[in-house]
């Protein structure tokens, strides 16, 4: 077992996942940094962006929005406060959902609302250019 | 006496009481098992949560910069005390022992001679602790607007929170919520949310590190700075989301004794009106009879 790495992902609502992989790639603050088994202890805070965990040669992409990565000798913990399976999301609708956000930053009538707004627009544009990459 | 068309009336309402009580009974049951399911995997990130603080809070409590959130104010003379309950009635004595247990908490705080101030989240611990202490209630938040407890509204009160202790407004948090046991038992208890250091059980066990050292990125301060604020919202949270899965534990509880004391009153009831009809009946018969003989 030594040669995988124990993962798990928890976001308020529920554990996402919970499993030996054989890598991790995190965005941290600093920059992005893959972790793999016997990685020294490392905690950070993360960056909007996809996480990528490789297992067995498949890759799985998981956007996380906000969080914190603790590496322990245990393994690597990612408490995020939201998380999207990147093969779960429709492009078609993501697009929609930009052009909706456009709107509604050209709607906002005060600073408050726009700032929302244009939030809103670059979680959006983020998580359509990961999913591009 | 009563008529028979009375004790037909009783019979009727105490039928449709127990109806309610038994629809109420099910739709707490139903709402019971997806609270129970959303305590049950938000648990996990709050523990994890709890571990992170500890760790970090290791390295930084002797420090005397530390932040104030994870060390206090350096006194405690102003106490917040954050009542968690819930919006609606009927559930049995679920919201009253959270009253108790605040009013315990906060007449022990007063006799040290300590300043308390009072946020309610949902409206029937406030209703219970107005009475006493109206004085000190700083204001109330219901949930009842909202269909579902989120983080969202875990990270408004959080925020509301901040905002008074930056403030400064009171020196430490307590939070007074009921654990979720099981659908049968539930515990009042309490939690220190600031200082933060306060709220470990135990001083957190240091993991392993095989003679490595911990890095931050960024570093500490700013990592607590972030993390801080966001573990304050995620006890709150797990602590709504603890309250919701026993109201409505309490509350299937409580209509289910509803139900079945309406049962045994309708049985009573129905022995009484047959008794009654019975003897009327022997009545009438007697007066027939000796009016027959009569003639």
């Amino acid at each position: 077992m030594t040669d995988k790495l124990h993962f798990s992902l928890v976001s308020p609502e529920k554990e996402l996942f919970s499993g030996n992989v054989d890598s991790v790639t995190v965005p941290g603050s600093e920059g992005d940094f893959g972790v793999y088994p016997e990685h020294m202890p490392v905690m950070t805070t993360i960056r909007p962006g996809a996480i990528s965990v490789m297992n067995d040669d498949a890759e799985r992409r998981i956007y996380i929005i906000g969080g914190f990565a603790d590496v322990t000798q245990e393994g690597l913990t990612i408490l995020a406060e939201q998380a999207v399976e990147l093969a779960d999301l429709d492009p078609a609708k993501l697009a929609q959902d930009i052009t909706n956000a456009e709107e509604d930053v050209r709607d906002a009538d005060n600073d408050d609302k726009r700032e929302a707004a244009e939030e809103n627009l670059d979680t959006l544009r983020s998580m359509q250019s990961a999913m591009n990459a | 006496m009563a008529s028979l068309k009375e004790f037909r009336n009783r019979i009727d309402s105490v039928k449709s009481t127990q109806k309610i009580t038994k629809a109420m009974q099910m739709v707490a049951a139903a709402k019971l098992r997806r609270a129970q399911e959303s305590v049950e995997s938000a648990r996990p990130y709050a523990a994890r949560m709890g571990a992170v603080v500890g760790n970090l809070s290791h390295s930084m409590t002797d420090q005397p910069d530390a932040p104030k959130l994870l060390v206090g104010t350096g006194n405690d003379q102003t106490h917040l005390i954050l009542v968690a309950s819930s919006d609606r009635g009927l559930c049995g004595g679920f919201n009253s022992s959270i009253a108790r247990k605040s009013r315990e908490l906060i007449s022990n705080l007063i006799k040290q001679g300590k300043q308390v101030k009072i946020l309610c989240v949902g409206v029937k611990a406030h209703e219970q602790l107005r009475r006493i202490y109206s004085d000190k209630i700083v204001d109330v938040i219901s949930l009842r607007e909202h269909k579902h407890i989120d983080s969202n509204i875990a990270g408004s009160i959080a925020t509301r929170v901040l905002e008074m202790f930056e403030a400064g407004e009171f020196d430490v948090c307590t939070l007074v919520f009921s654990k979720f046991k099981n659908v049968m038992t539930q515990t009042p208890a309490t939690q220190t949310l600031i200082p933060a250091a306060g709220s470990l059980d135990e001083p957190a066990e240091l993991p392993d590190l095989g003679g490595a050292c911990y890095t931050y990125e960024p570093d500490e301060e700013e990592i607590l700075n972030v993390l801080l604020p966001r573990n304050l919202s995620t006890q709150i949270f797990q602590a709504l989301l603890e309250n919701v899965a026993g109201e409505m534990g309490s509350k299937m509880t409580a209509m289910d004794n509803a139900t079945r004391n309406a049962g045994e009153m309708i049985d009573k009831l129905t022995l009484q009106y047959n008794r009654k009809r019975q003897s009327m009946i022997t009545t009438e018969l007697i007066e027939i009879i000796a009016g027959a003989e009569a003639i």
